[in-house]
């Protein structure tokens, strides 16, 4: 339908044009509309990496699921791995309508083909790292994330909305989590401090690497996938959370942090990019920690899914033949 | 139809600045109950009612809370290790509706025996023998198969017990009670089905399934067998034996699976969970519940 309209707005006549004006027009592409095989590839690595990311980014708050210090800092928790859970099945079902299927995208998780967001391959060291996750990650990952609301194509940014206001109160509840451990006791606020140090480089990688370094972005935004380029997302964060370090009396471990006047930002030095290489190759902390977890998780569930597709489909056979059942006067 | 561009303005509503933001009420009502900010008792009259023996319905309390939150940890072990991620969800869901159940319990534990003592009080500083949760709750989770059959004996057996005490006397508890029957109807709802699943999928599932029921069957009995604070407190359990094992024996004929035929879990001197004589599972479930707690006495989180 999109593709129907613009072509009475703009006379089209290949498939193609038809997509570069649906793009140009800031419309929506949907599952059923031509689009470029590329295009295609790109969303499915995209949308598959942010699903895997909500899964496996279930396993550092995990951690402390167990051992929360109260019971209303559990029951969030657990609110919030569940949220997770949720928006990696929207994002699978955005992904599944380009055409692959969960299992597939599974298996290329396991089998370390398919990425997931490298800060899910730190360690979670103290309760206060629950907080800095939420402040700070789910921080990050709203700027990165608000802006695919209006992604070029429809599924993804539909499913964005709904978890990006979800994030939103993840990253509420992580800020309040640290307000509370500020305001208690020396050790508590040590913790704080000592998360915000081990948390906060990892978080400005998350945007990915400097502009100059990240050649798909401007394919990417071309095709209106993504609205800004890393660096721009990263100063944006950066401006963001200074003000609320400082009001929750932390410090970001950046000598090179100064406001910049003239630019009305602030400066900020550069993050180790080696060690993120290090990580994105393997070598994170938690690399194969966190797959093989999932590993465990998909492989020992075979069983029990293979079981609901047995029970299915001798539900599926009973409902197509009835008539094999005998009737009770068959039956007398 | 198609008409999704929006202004690059909407880019910014979400960068809500924290400083200074105080969590209002906003949204709560999407968060599993007890995650806000608010009083978990708000609204309810929680005076004790005349003729209520403060102590025993405190032991009552503290019963049925400590079951709900044992329960409550096992599911929340499965957290990311479930079959699928439906399953992730569906099991988060039944461990924050019964921890949300637990800490209205504790809350009117601690408020009925006049000690003021918090939930998290009772969660994290009793020992213990001092936990009074059934025994069922507290074994370590097996497979999917054990979890499912114990989450079917658990929620057949607890949502008929609320149902019955929806018209306590205390106006908490009945509260509690009333919004417990739904969501244990769930819970019975969702072990059922995955009882069939599995029962009725698979020949391995098959045999996972009737392993689990037998494993979990000794268990059952301690739910019927009344400790005296139930009997002037609360419900005499053993009234629901019968109608709870006749919804039992049907799930489990449906799966095409037979009831257990085995005895029941023996007792220590007579003494069982409700005594606070446990199986040596529940020291390790309370030493990692109660550890990060323990090792900041007197710190707020």
């Amino acid at each position: 339908m999109v593709t129907a309209e613009v072509a009475e707005a703009v006379p089209a006549q290949t498939p193609e044009d038809r997509f570069d004006a649906v793009i140009a027009a800031e419309q929506r592409i949907e599952p059923r509309d031509w689009m470029p095989d590329a295009y295609r590839a790109t969303l499915i690595r995209q949308i598959a990496q942010h699903a895997h990311s909500e899964i496996i980014g279930m396993q550092p708050e995990g951690n402390w699921l167990t051992r929360a210090p109260s019971l209303r800092r559990k029951a969030i928790l657990l609110a919030k791995a569940q949220d997770e859970a949720g928006h990696g099945l929207y994002l699978y079902a955005a992904a599944e309508t380009l055409g692959v299927d969960r299992a597939e995208l599974t298996e290329k998780l396991i089998s370390g083909r398919q990425k997931y967001s490298s800060i899910f391959n730190y360690p979670t060291l103290t309760f206060a790292d629950v907080g800095v996750i939420g402040w700070l990650v789910d921080g990050a990952a709203i700027c990165n994330q608000v802006p695919l609301c209006r992604c070029s194509y429809g599924p993804y940014a539909r499913a964005m909305v709904r978890i990006c206001k979800e994030e939103s109160f993840h990253q509420r509840q992580g800020y309040e989590l640290l307000m509370t451990l500020m305001r208690g006791t020396d050790a508590q606020r040590r913790m704080v401090q000592d998360a915000v140090d081990r948390w906060w480089w990892p978080s400005l990688m998350m945007f990915g690497p400097s502009d100059a370094e990240s050649p798909n972005t401007a394919r990417s935004m071309a095709w209106r996938i993504k609205r800004h380029t890393n660096d721009e997302l990263r100063q944006r964060f950066v401006d963001m959370t200074v003000p609320q370090a400082e009001h929750l009396g932390v410090t970001l471990p950046d000598p090179e942090l100064s406001w910049n006047e003239e630019r009305g930002g602030w400066d900020f030095g550069e993050p180790d990019w080696s060690e993120l290489t290090r990580v994105i190759h393997g070598q994170g902390p938690c690399n194969a920690q966190r797959v093989d977890r999932r590993r465990a998780a998909h492989e020992d569930g075979a069983w029990v899914r293979e079981a609901a597709v047995a029970y299915a489909a001798k539900r599926a056979a009973e409902q197509a033949a009835p008539a094999e059942r005998p009737t009770p006067e068959q039956e007398n | 139809m198609h008409d999704h561009t929006t202004s690059t303005t909407e880019d910014d509503h979400v960068y809500l600045s924290l400083a200074g933001a105080t969590p209002g009420p906003e949204g709560e009502g999407r968060w599993a109950y007890g995650t806000g900010f608010a009083d978990p008792l708000l609204g309810v009259d929680t005076a004790l009612p005349a003729g209520l023996d403060g102590a025993d319905l405190a032991a009552y309390c503290q019963m049925l809370g400590d079951d709900a939150l044992i329960l409550a940890q096992r599911l929340i072990e499965w957290c990311t290790r479930a079959p699928e991620l439906e399953e992730e969800v569906a099991l988060a869901n039944l461990g924050l509706d019964l921890l949300g159940q637990a800490r209205l319990l504790l809350t009117r534990a601690g408020q009925a025996d006049g000690s003021g003592r918090t939930e998290d009080d009772l969660a994290y500083w009793r020992e213990e023998h001092e936990f009074r949760n059934v025994r069922l709750v507290e074994t370590p989770n097996g497979d999917f198969a054990y979890s499912i059959a114990r989450l079917l004996l658990f929620s057949t057996a607890r949502g008929a017990l609320y149902e019955a005490l929806g018209s306590h006397p205390d106006p908490v508890l009945a509260a509690v009670a009333v919004r417990g029957v739904k969501e244990l109807a769930y819970h019975r709802e969702y072990a059922t089905a995955w009882t069939l699943r599995l029962g009725d999928g698979t020949p391995y599932s098959a045999e996972r399934m009737q392993a689990g029921l037998d494993a979990v069957w000794p268990l059952l009995e301690e739910l019927f067998t009344a400790h005296p604070v139930e009997l002037r407190a609360g419900v005499d359990p053993a009234q629901l034996r019968e109608p709870v094992l006749r919804e039992l024996a049907a799930v489990i004929a449906e799966a095409g699976l037979t009831v257990p035929d085995v005895p029941p879990l023996a007792t220590v001197l007579g003494r069982a969970g409700r005594d606070g004589v446990h199986t040596e599972a529940l020291g390790p479930l309370l030493a990692e519940l109660q550890v990060l707690a323990r090792a900041h006495p007197g710190a707020t989180w």
